[in-house]
């Protein structure tokens, strides 16, 4: 099937190098990175983690997101997202590739990789972080491909790949609730050292990944002759408002505890992020600028009239996804090492060869992105379905 | 049996793979892992069931006597010296009473002599170290003798431990750090880029019979010994005097105990 994505209009193959020279650029910066350190980013020995684990953790929850289209459909028999149920399943996979660059760019000694699994430590959840993603990468690479192959002979997809699928379910969650235990489980980090990390952690990647799965369908319909449909779109948004009121009142009682407890070691980070700390602002202009997109998505979300219109769902899905790409992908991580285990201050910004680093993973994740769904769009195209 | 191409291709990947990748996860899983010990350890060698430390600031007058210890450390321990904190790598460093003790702080009423007094701060080799909980390769470590161990050699650099430790005590090589080495000392391995490290007890030392680096130019102002021994130098200090430790409510059970001192 992937010869279907060797076949292409000149706008694709446009794309296409558009991607390669943001990736080539990335790769070259990467280099410079490889061969410097990592002193080449805005990183410190105050804040130790920054733009590439603020993807990551951003990422697997675009991936884990995949499931708000598996449970309706192979679950609920809600038959209108069987035919984009694959698109959630190749943004998942797109968003892993993506999530295991970021950690590789991340590390100080990345040829040791495979110390990970030559000295596997059983107390370290970040073993289990990668043993979840992979496996769910390779879960949705076998279900997405197995089940697309049978739709492009009109056959049945074989029955294997039925509990496959349903192993995916809780696999999805797995990803994040690990993902989440990275901060949660850590003492003296006032601002991850939370119980409701994972549900916060899931309610945002349920608002964002169907969001971005959202845009993605509408692009999809744009540029090929395959259409996902109004009505699943429609789905999707109602999935949107509700995780995204989810993930809002979350955040919400993130705030009553440290403001209500009056506890200064959890107040300070929050007051770092909205309003600064003696003159340290860095991040106020951003973390606003998601707060207001916030509310932005969730007024045009919440009423009816505004969500059935395409225009303003798009609007809406973008300003959630940018914001929730703020708040997950940079101030969260952040917020945990600012102030530092001293209640000092040290700010971060990233310079600009980790800004391309960053964007050249992503222009890796939309090329692999775009390659699944030429395939899945081809076979859509002609035809191939089977319900 | 009959098969085409595409079978025998996709039964021969799959039983390279397994043939090569089983027997490897099996033999690092269950295998028989050899252990890497000495024949016979050094006779001089200082032994302990957990190390530990009492810093007596009120021993510590002037600036030069915190600069004497932190010298003693950073010169044989080849600890570089950038210039700018964004690359900083220390093991041992000094800082006033807000910072050393952030979660008892908030006090407007407090001394001016207590609120402008420094203190000595490296690593806690805590009882129950975060940072080894969360290492994903082991590159750190607790040693039986108490000793929170960092192996540069295994580690990938991941950041896990600086972000789990709560006292901010580890460093990482953000650039080649050998350029910024003042003077080499050949005894002691220098770091490459990209790993971790942070104080290791001198475990070196301790080895052949001496004390760290850091008590040793102290002028008593820091204790050594076997916190497990009630008739320690340690044990005994902590017995008599006040001590406090630092943020001891988060569990790990900090090995380096503070004496304020003050006027007595």
């Amino acid at each position: 099937m992937l010869e279907k994505a060797l076949v292409g209009s000149k706008r694709y193959w446009l794309w296409i190098g558009a991607l390669l020279v943001v990736i080539g650029i990335g790769v070259l910066q990467y280099l410079r990175q490889f061969t410097y350190g990592l002193g080449i980013t805005g990183l410190s020995r105050d804040v130790s983690w920054g733009l590439y684990i603020g993807q990551f953790t951003f990422l697997v929850g675009v991936a884990a997101s995949a499931v708000m289209l598996v449970i309706p459909y192979y679950l609920h028999d809600f038959k209108k997202f069987g035919k984009i149920v694959i698109l959630g399943e190749f943004l998942a996979v797109s968003a892993v590739i993506m999530c295991i660059l970021f950690i590789f760019c991340d590390m100080g000694q990345p040829m040791r990789i495979m110390n990970v699994i030559l000295h596997p430590t059983p107390n370290s959840v970040m073993l289990w972080d990668s043993v979840v993603l992979a496996g769910y990468l390779a879960l949705n690479i076998v279900i997405g491909w197995t089940t697309l192959g049978a739709d492009r002979k009109g056959v049945h997809p074989p029955q294997w790949v039925k509990p496959l699928i349903y192993l995916s379910v809780p696999w999805a969650v797995s990803i994040h609730t690990v993902t989440a235990f990275l901060y949660a489980g850590i003492p003296g980090r006032h601002f991850w050292l939370t119980a409701v990390m994972a549900a916060r952690f899931l309610a945002s990647a349920f608002a964002g990944g169907p969001a971005l799965l959202i845009i993605l369908s509408l692009i999809v319909r744009k540029v090929t002759k395959f259409d996902p449909g109004y009505e699943p779109i429609q789905a999707l948004g109602k999935i949107v408002t509700y995780a995204m009121f989810a993930n809002v009142f979350l955040l919400g009682l993130e705030f009553f505890t440290a403001f209500y407890s009056n506890i200064p070691g959890h107040i300070s980070p929050f007051t770092y992020l909205y309003s600064g700390i003696e003159g340290h602002e860095k991040l106020v202009p951003i973390m606003w600028t998601s707060s207001i997109l916030a509310v932005v998505s969730l007024f045009l979300l919440v009423f009816p009239g505004f969500r059935r219109n395409e225009n303003l769902l798009a609007v809406a899905c973008a300003s959630l996804f940018i914001s929730l790409w703020i708040d997950k992908g940079f101030g969260l991580v952040i917020g945990g090492f600012v102030p530092n285990m001293f209640e000092g201050i040290t700010e971060y910004w990233p310079t600009a060869p980790e800004a391309m680093i960053t964007m050249g993973v992503w222009a890796i994740g939309f090329l692999v992105l775009t390659v699944l769904y030429k395939v899945a769009v081809s076979v859509r195209e002609e035809g191939g379905f089977h319900e | 049996m009959s098969m085409n191409r595409r079978q025998f291709l996709r039964l021969a990947g799959v039983s390279t793979v397994l043939g090569i990748g089983v027997p490897a996860v099996l033999n690092s899983v269950g295998g028989k892992m050899l252990e890497a010990t000495q024949t016979r350890p050094d006779p001089r060698s200082l032994t302990a069931k957990r190390w530990g430390f009492v810093v007596d600031v009120s021993k510590l007058k002037t600036p030069e006597d915190y600069q004497k210890c932190i010298d003693a450390c950073h010169n044989i321990h080849n600890v570089p010296d950038f210039g700018n904190p964004k690359d900083e790598v220390k093991w041992i460093w000094k800082d006033n009473y807000e910072r050393t003790f952030p979660t008892a702080t908030e006090d407007e009423y407090m001394n001016k002599e207590m609120k402008e007094k420094n203190f000595l701060l490296f690593c806690n080799h805590c009882e129950q170290p975060a940072c080894v909980r969360v290492c994903p390769t082991k590159a750190t470590y607790k040693r039986k003798d108490g000793i929170v161990m960092q192996d540069m050699h295994r580690c990938i650099g991941c950041r896990f431990c600086m972000a789990a430790c709560p006292f901010g005590a580890r460093s990482f090589n953000y650039r080649d750090p050998r350029p910024f080495i003042k003077k080499e000392n050949k005894q002691f391995p220098t770091r490459m880029i990209g790993v971790v490290e942070k104080c290791t007890m001198c475990y070196e030392r301790l080895a052949v019979g001496q004390l760290p680096a850091c008590v040793e130019a102290s002028n008593g102002a820091i204790a050594f010994g076997d916190l497990s021994d009630p008739n320690s130098e340690v044990r005994k200090v902590i017995a008599s005097t006040y001590t406090i430790r630092r943020k001891p409510e988060l569990g790990t059970q900090p090995s380096i105990y503070y004496v304020i001192g003050g006027k007595e």
